[in-house]
C-alpha cells in the first residue's frame, strides 16, 4: 500500500470539482449502473476499509479494533474526469442512491483545464444565465377601444417571410411586366436552427424531420429546420421533405458535393440555402466536428475520410471580403437552383454587423441576414469563445433594423435572430420580444434539443460534452449504443408539442397587444423594460 | 368610441346634415371634438372648381403672415370664406381666431406645370404653412385642395357648429366626412383630429391602430413628402390608401387587399392568388391591426367603407340613388336619409370594401374573393 497519495500541482480533492457525488452507502444496491452509465468515467467501483471498535461487554475481554472492506461509489478527482454533473447515475439508480451536487464556488479545477498544452473545449452554451430577453416586459396591452382578441378563438396570422421582398413599386412593376422577382417564402417564424448531420446523432436528426414534417403536413404549420454544415442524407436530399430544409453551406463545404449531384434528382427545391459565416457562440471560429464523431455514415455523407477530425476554416479561403462572399457565393448558390431558392448569409452578432447588413441591402439577390448571437449553443467549441467572444442579440438585432428604417428597407430583407432564445425556458416571451425588436423570425437550436430531446445541458456548466461523442441522451453522440437511447418518434412527438405549446403562447401574447393579422415585426412600442440603459440603447420604453 | 358619419350626394348638402347624424349616434361618443371634410363643393365655392382652397384658423398675425406667404408663391386671394365667432366658444373650446376657407388664383407657371408638380406644390404649400404655424402658434393648417374645404376644433360638434354658424350655404358640399371626437390615444392635438387629408385623399376612422408604429415607419421612410404627422394611429390609414391609390397606381378594390390581406386557406383558391400573395408580401408593412372601420373619399369623389379583418367595429351603408350615407351605425343613416329602401343597406364585413362611385348611383360591394381588375 502507498504511504501517502502522491501530490502533484494537479491533485484536487473532490471539494475542487464543480460537481460532486452525493452517494448514499445505505440506499446504494451496488448494481453497478451509474458507473456503465456515467459518460465522463467520474465515478467508478470504489473498496473502502473501514474500521470498527469492538467495544467488549464485560471487563474481561479487551475492546478490539476490527478492519472490514466495503464497496461503494468514489468520484475521481483527476480534471480530466471530473463529474459533468449529468446527472445519468440518478437517473439509472434503482434506489435513488447517487447524485451529483453543484457547487458552484468550487473553480480550482479551472485552473488545470489546460493539460498538455491544450485549452479546454467543450460544447454546449455561455454558461450564465443572466438573459436580457427575459427581462423584457409587453406593456402595450389594449385597454382603451379594443375588444381584447381570444387567444384560443381568433385567427391569428403567426407566419413570416423569408426572402428577398421587392419595395411595393419593384414588385408591381415586376408583376405587370411579368419580370422576376426573387423567391420568397412564407414560413412559420420559429426556425429549427442549424444543427448539422454529425454534431447530431442519426436518431435525433430523424425525429427532428419527422416532427417538422407532421407539422407541415398534419398542423399546417409551415416549420424550416436547418442542417447546419454537415451535408443531408442522400434519400432527403430526393425526397419531397426537402421543401421543410434549409440546407447551410460554410467554409467546409462538407456533403455539398453530394447535395450538388443531387440537384438533377431532386422533386423539391429546399426552402433556402444559408451561408455561415459566423456562429454567435463562437464568433470568428469555424465549426467543428472531432474525430470521434467521424463515423462510416458521417464520413459518407459529408465526403470525407472516417475518423478524422472535422474544423471547417474560420474563413472562407475562396473569398477576401463580405462584399465578395455577397458577389459570388449569394449568386453562385442561386445559380444552383434556377435562381428558385433564396439565399442568405448567417453571421454572428458583431459590432460589424452593420456593414454586412449594409453590403446585403444593395444586392438585389440576398434573401436574409441571420444574426446569430453570444448566447446560441455549439457542439464543440474553446471554452474561452464560448464563454467570452460575442455581442449580444438585441442591441444588434436593433441597431440593423432601424438601420434598415432608415433606409425604407425594413420589409425588403428579413432579419433572422438567433442565439439565447428560450435559454431559460421562455422560449416564446424571448421569440415574441425579439420580432417585435425587428426580427423578422427566430431560430433556435439548443432549446429544440433541451424540449424535444432531453439534452441535460444547462447554463450552469451542466454536461456540456456534445465535442466529445458522449451524449449520454444520444442526441449529439454517433455511438448507436448511445443514441439507441433515442426513440426518433418521441423526439418528433415532443417537438410537436414544443411547437404547439409556442404556438398558443404567441398567441396569448399578441392577443393582448391586440396584434393578430400580421406578425408584429418591429412593434417596438409594446415593449418596455426596467432598466433605463436598456431601454434607451433600444429605444423602447422605459417602465418602472 | 368614435362614431363617424359620411355622405355622398349628387346635390350638395349643408354640413349640418351630418353633424345632426353624428349628434343622433351620440349615446356612443363623447362629442368631444368634430372633424369635417367637405368636397364637391355648392354654392360659390361651385364655380371655382380649380382654384385650391386653404382651410385653417388662424390668429390675426397668422393672416398677415399667411398672406405674405402666399404671394411669395404666386398664390393670389379669389374668394374667402371667414367664419370669425363674435360670440363667447362653447365650454372647453379655445377662443383662435379666425376660421378660414380661401380660395386662390394658381400662380402663372401652373399652366407649365404637370399635375404631379401641382399637386406637389398644393402639399408642400400646405406643410410649410403648417410648421411655420405650429413655430409661431398661429396658423393651423388642415388643408389646400381645390374644391376641398376641412375643420377641426375641439368641443361639442353641435356646439361648435352653431358657433362657428356652419349651416351656412357657402359650406354646403357633395361629399362630407364628419367625425365627432377628440383622439384618446396619444396627447390630444387638433392635427390629431379625424379626417386626415393628403393630395385628395381622405379618411376617418374609427377603432385603434395596434400596428401603427412599423407601419408610421415604414410610410416616414418611403419618402415621401406630406407622410408626416402621426399624432393619430389613424392618420396611416389616409396615408396608404394614397399611397395605394396614387402612388402605386392601384384602384380602391385593392386598398382591402393591402390592409388587411387574405389568409393563405383563402387565397389557395383566388383565381388572383399569384398577384394577390405578391401583393400581400411586398406590401407586408401596411397591414393594419387592431378594431378599426375606415370610410374614405378619393380624389374621384369615390367614396368607400372598409372594416378590419375581424370586423371588430360596426359600420354601415345605406342610401337612394343621389345620397348615400356611411355611419357607424343605422340610425345615422336614418337621421340623414330616411326615405330610402332600408333592405338595401349593407353593413360591410370582414372581406368587404363598400364603394359609392362619383356617380352616386348605387353602392357597389366589392368581397375580397371576387376577381380583381387588371393591372395596367
Amino acid at each position: 500500500m502507498q504511504s501517502a497519495r502522491p501530490i502533484t500541482p494537479s491533485t484536487l480533492s473532490v471539494t475542487d470539482l464543480p460537481w460532486q457525488i452525493d452517494w448514499d452507502k445505505d440506499a446504494c444496491t451496488l448494481c453497478g449502473r451509474c458507473t456503465t452509465v456515467c459518460p465522463v468515467n467520474a465515478i467508478e467501483l470504489g473498496v473502502f476499509r473501514k474500521r470498527q471498535l469492538a467495544t467488549a461487554p464485560s471487563l474481561v475481554e479487551k475492546t478490539e479494533t476490527k478492519f472490514s472492506v466495503f464497496y461503494g461509489i468514489r468520484q475521481r478527482t483527476d480534471p480530466a474526469y471530473r463529474c459533468v454533473g449529468c446527472g445519468m447515475c440518478n437517473m439509472v439508480c434503482p434506489n435513488n442512491a447517487i447524485k451529483p451536487v453543484s457547487k458552484p464556488e468550487a473553480i480550482t479545477h479551472r485552473f488545470h483545464m489546460n493539460r498538455g498544452g491544450q485549452p479546454r473545449t467543450r460544447g454546449g452554451r455561455r454558461n450564465t444565465n443572466e438573459s436580457l430577453l427575459d427581462q423584457l416586459k409587453f406593456i402595450r396591452i389594449s385597454m382603451l377601444t379594443d375588444p381584447a382578441l381570444d387567444a384560443g378563438r381568433h385567427e391569428f396570422e403567426l407566419r413570416t417571410l423569408l426572402g428577398r421582398v421587392q419595395s411595393p413599386e419593384q414588385g408591381l412593376t415586376a408583376i405587370t411586366e411579368n419580370g422576376w422577382a426573387p423567391p420568397v417564402r412564407e414560413i412559420y417564424p420559429l426556425v429549427i436552427g442549424s444543427m448539422s448531420f454529425g454534431a447530431l446523432s442519426p436518431n435525433m436528426w430523424e425525429g427532428l424531420i419527422m416532427g417538422v414534417t407532421y407539422l407541415n403536413e398534419e398542423l399546417n404549420m409551415p416549420v424550416r429546420f436547418c442542417t447546419g454544415e454537415g451535408g443531408c442524407p442522400p434519400r432527403l436530399l430526393r425526397s419531397r421533405f426537402i421543401k421543410y430544409v434549409i440546407l447551410q453551406i460554410a467554409s467546409g463545404y462538407f456533403g455539398w458535393d453530394e447535395i450538388i449531384r443531387s440537384i438533377p434528382e431532386m422533386v423539391e427545391d429546399p426552402c433556402a440555402v444559408e451561408i455561415k459565416y459566423g456562429q454567435g457562440a463562437k464568433p470568428g471560429d469555424g465549426g467543428l466536428l472531432m474525430w470521434y464523431k467521424v463515423n462510416k455514415l458521417i464520413a459518407a455523407i459529408r465526403g470525407v475520410p472516417e475518423g478524422v477530425s472535422l474544423p471547417s476554416p474560420p474563413t472562407h479561403q475562396t473569398k477576401y471580403s463580405i462584399e465578395e462572399a455577397v458577389a459570388k457565393m449569394i449568386q453562385s448558390m442561386y445559380m444552383a437552383w434556377g435562381f428558385r431558392v433564396p439565399v442568405y448569409p448567417k453571421i454572428s452578432a458583431s459590432s460589424t454587423s452593420m456593414a454586412v447588413l449594409n453590403n446585403l441591402t444593395r444586392n438585389p439577390y440576398a434573401a436574409a441576414l441571420a444574426i446569430d448571437g453570444e448566447d446560441g449553443g455549439t457542439g464543440a467549441a474553446y471554452n474561452v469563445s464560448m464563454d467570452h467572444m460575442g455581442h449580444p442579440i438585441a442591441s444588434n438585432l436593433r441597431d440593423c433594423y432601424l438601420n434598415l428604417v432608415k433606409t425604407g428597407s425594413q420589409n425588403e430583407l428579413p432579419l433572422i435572430a438567433g442565439g439565447g432564445i428560450g435559454k431559460n425556458g421562455n422560449l416564446a416571451a424571448n421569440a415574441a420580444a425579439l420580432i417585435m425588436l425587428g426580427a423578422s423570425m427566430v431560430q433556435s437550436g439548443k432549446y429544440m434539443m433541451q424540449a424535444a430531446a432531453g439534452c441535460l445541458g444547462t447554463e450552469g456548466d451542466r454536461c456540456n460534452i456534445c465535442n466529445i461523442g458522449m451524449c449520454p441522451k444520444g442526441i449529439t453522440s454517433q455511438d448507436p449504443r448511445l443514441y439507441r437511447r433515442l426513440d426518433p418518434e418521441k423526439v418528433a412527438e415532443r417537438l410537436v408539442d414544443v411547437y404547439l405549446g409556442f404556438d398558443m403562447e404567441m398567441r396569448k401574447t399578441l392577443a393582448p397587444l391586440g396584434r393578430s393579422t400580421t406578425l408584429p415585426i418591429g412593434m417596438s412600442d409594446a415593449l418596455g423594460i426596467a432598466d433605463k440603459d436598456a431601454a434607451e440603447r433600444l429605444q423602447i420604453k422605459y417602465v418602472v | 368610441m368614435c362614431r363617424l358619419f359620411a355622405l355622398a350626394s349628387r346635390e350638395p348638402v349643408s354640413p349640418i346634415v351630418a353633424l345632426n347624424a353624428l349628434n343622433v349616434m351620440k349615446e356612443g361618443h363623447d362629442g368631444s371634438g368634430v372633424g369635417l371634410f367637405l368636397h364637391d363643393l355648392g354654392g360659390p365655392f361651385a364655380d371655382m372648381k380649380d382654384a385650391p382652397i386653404l382651410s385653417g384658423i388662424f390668429t390675426d398675425e397668422g393672416l398677415k403672415r399667411l398672406d405674405e406667404f402666399m404671394h411669395q408663391l404666386g398664390f393670389s386671394p379669389k374668394y374667402s370664406l371667414a367664419l370669425t365667432p363674435q360670440t363667447a366658444p362653447p365650454l372647453g373650446t379655445p377662443s383662435r381666431g379666425t376660421y378660414l376657407a380661401r380660395a386662390y388664383d394658381t400662380p402663372k407657371n401652373w399652366a407649365t406645370m404637370t399635375q404631379e408638380e401641382r399637386e406637389l406644390l398644393l402639399l408642400s404649400s400646405r406643410l410649410e404653412l403648417r410648421y411655420s404655424g405650429e413655430e409661431h402658434q398661429d396658423m393651423r393648417v388642415f388643408s389646400f385642395w381645390p374644391d376641398t374645404i376641412m375643420l377641426k376644433e375641439v368641443g361639442d360638434p353641435m356646439a361648435i357648429a352653431e358657433y362657428l354658424g356652419l349651416d351656412r350655404p357657402e359650406l354646403a358640399a357633395g361629399r362630407i366626412l364628419a367625425q365627432g371626437r377628440q383622439n384618446t390615444n396619444y396627447a390630444i392635438n387638433l392635427y390629431a383630429c379625424h379626417p386626415f387629408f393628403i393630395q385628395g385623399v381622405c379618411t376617418m376612422t374609427n377603432g385603434e391602430n395596434t400596428a401603427f408604429v412599423p407601419i408610421r415607419e415604414y410610410l416616414e421612410s418611403r419618402n415621401i413628402t406630406g407622410y408626416m404627422g402621426y399624432q393619430s394611429d389613424s392618420e396611416v390609414f389616409a396615408h396608404i390608401a394614397h399611397y395605394v391609390t396614387k402612388k402605386l397606381g392601384l384602384g380602391i378594390e385593392y386598398y382591402k387587399h393591402v390592409i388587411t390581406p387574405l389568409s393563405e386557406q383563402e387565397l389557395e383558391s383566388h383565381r388572383d392568388r399569384e398577384r394577390l400573395l405578391r401583393i400581400k408580401q411586398l406590401c407586408r408593412k401596411l397591414i393594419i391591426d387592431g378594431p378599426n372601420c375606415v370610410i374614405g373619399c378619393l380624389q374621384d369623389k369615390t367614396m368607400f367603407m372598409v372594416q378590419d379583418r375581424k370586423k371588430l367595429r360596426p359600420g354601415i351603408v345605406g342610401g337612394k340613388p343621389g345620397i348615400f350615407a356611411f355611419a357607424s351605425e343605422v340610425c345615422g343613416v336614418n337621421a340623414a336619409v330616411p326615405d330610402r329602401d332600408q333592405s338595401q343597406d349593407f353593413q360591410p364585413m370582414y372581406l368587404d370594401t363598400a364603394i359609392v362611385r362619383p356617380d352616386c348611383q348605387e353602392i357597389t360591394i366589392c368581397n375580397q374573393l371576387d376577381l380583381l381588375p387588371r393591372l395596367h
